[in-house]
């Protein structure tokens, strides 16, 4: 099997060809907008970091965007830049150019104001993107597929129908040689043993119970508990008995397949097959994080129906409940209820989904691309702001 | 055919009901590629799972094939299986006692 995507330079196959503006810093978010808006084929990435915080994560904003501006799914990348910001845009417009892709800026202070810096990044993009269009989709294996895995609004159905078959689709995707990243921590409390055990070796499994300790440790230091209160009473009431049974249904969404690696946020994978990503579980932080890994398709198993996609990665929502299907017409893109209706069994769904999600790295558009619900991101960061 | 409950895993010995089934009611269950039948022993409702395999008390219980808790005392074929009857194995920051 295999889809149509987009050959970049360093060897990585993008499943769309954007040009990424990238906003540095907070302050550069408007005109970051506005650039893009009136530049077709342009993609604005914003967020609400990069200056006034710790080290470490001026470094991760950093890091962060370096990823995101080697996205596969980017052509070329614009970075705008209010120009006093902690992150040095030299570095970040410098490590994005050593994967071959053109990079330019914008620097907002330099430019003088935000009309003519608008101006100038149009200008800009305007021939970028004209550049971008002569680059064809051509075949590709399925092993060029990064797929980012997300679930989320969750209601009875996800546990029991959409999240085991996007594993079941998952476990294609590895099987023929790709990768899938698995992050979301907060979901393993509490199955996080039973995680560790598809773990390739030893490496691996402390790793993943590293994440897990470190999540849980920031949250008990501000006297907080994950664990105790878990299930809710709601979800009691709902009918999940157990924590593990809870994070079970969560984590089915990856599938039965050997966890290769261990990876903090936004760090492009090395190894092939599912591997796990440090991540929160709220979708402006977690969908950046695995766009920054080189997701060139992200899967969202949604019971409730949530409707963030993302700039320049489709991302593809998967629900089981009718419902939602139904209702939430512009938000939803596979629907997997068909296994509770009883015309199709969960390994058909699930193969179903993984032969619809070639289709949407192949150019059909997700509904979330269609309706634009793509401007509320953010990069995760763990220290104070000052 | 509409199916009443869903089982996610051979090895799972309890399924999950898809909709409020009745006691005296005979559910079918959806299992991977296969279906199979269980008669309803008392009201399980939406999302409550029930036993598709005898379970005594101490046995371990399946969902996904993995362990997700213990029964605390028996639940037979049919019956709801839930808090009354399965207890947690992961107590609240076990992994420190590990050290």
């Amino acid at each position: 099997m295999e889809f149509k995507g987009f050959k970049r330079r360093d060897g990585s196959t993008g499943t769309r060809n954007y040009v990424g503006v990238l906003s540095t810093v907070v302050c550069a978010n408007e005109v970051t907008s506005r650039i893009a808006s009136q530049v077709n084929g342009a993609a604005a990435f914003m967020h609400h970091q990069g200056c006034c915080q710790m080290p470490m994560d001026v470094t991760r904003v950093t890091q962060t965007l370096i990823g995101l501006g080697r996205n596969p799914n980017l052509s070329s990348v614009l970075l705008v830049s209010l120009g006093c910001e902690s992150v040095v845009l030299q570095e970040v417009a410098d490590a994005i150019s050593e994967s071959d892709k053109p990079v330019e800026t914008v620097v907002i202070q330099e430019v003088g104001g935000a009309a003519q810096s608008v101006a100038r990044g149009q200008l800009l993009a305007q021939e970028m993107v004209r550049e971008a269009s002569g680059i064809p989709r051509v075949s590709c294996p399925v092993s060029d597929l990064v797929l980012g895995l997300k679930c989320g609004s969750s209601d009875t159905t996800q546990g029991l129908v959409s999240n085991p078959a996007l594993g079941i689709a998952s476990d294609l995707v590895v099987g023929a040689g790709g990768t899938s990243i698995l992050g979301e921590v907060t979901e393993f409390i509490g199955a996080e043993h039973l995680l560790v055990k598809h773990a390739k070796d030893e490496t691996v499994a402390n790793g993943i119970l590293e994440l897990v300790k470190r999540m849980e440790s920031r949250v008990m230091a501000v006297g907080c508990d994950m664990r105790g209160g878990q299930p809710t009473g709601g979800n009691i009431k709902g009918g999940i008995t157990t924590i593990e049974e809870k994070s079970l249904g969560a984590i089915a969404k990856a599938g039965s397949a050997s966890i290769e690696a261990v990876y903090e946020y936004g760090v492009r994978p090395e190894a092939k097959g599912l591997v796990v990503m440090d991540s929160p579980g709220r979708e402006p932080e977690i969908l950046t994080g695995l766009a920054a890994a080189g997701s060139n398709l992200i899967a969202f198993s949604t019971g409730r129906g949530a409707p963030q996609g993302f700039p320049f990665v489709p991302v593809a929502k998967i629900t089981g409940n009718e419902r939602t299907w139904k209702t939430l017409r512009d938000h939803m893109d596979i629907y997997v209820g068909t296994v509770l209706e009883g015309t199709e069994s969960l390994p058909e769904a699930g193969r179903r989904i993984f032969k619809e999600l070639l289709e949407f790295a192949s150019g059909k558009l997700t509904k979330a691309e269609i309706s634009g619900y793509t401007d509320s991101m953010d990069i995760y960061v763990v220290g104070p702001v000052i | 055919m509409k199916i009443d409950a869903i089982g996610l895993h051979e090895k799972d010995n309890v399924a999950t009901a898809l909709r409020d089934i009745p006691a005296g009611e005979e559910a079918l269950v959806g299992l991977l590629d296969t279906t199979l039948k269980v008669l309803i022993h008392e009201a399980i409702p939406y999302g409550h799972k029930f036993a598709v395999k005898g379970i005594v008390k101490g046995d371990e219980i399946f969902k996904y094939g993995e362990v997700i808790g213990r029964a605390t005392s028996d639940i037979p074929l049919g019956t709801h299986a839930h808090i009354q009857n399965i207890e947690s194995l992961r107590c609240r920051g076990d992994w420190e006692k590990k050290g």
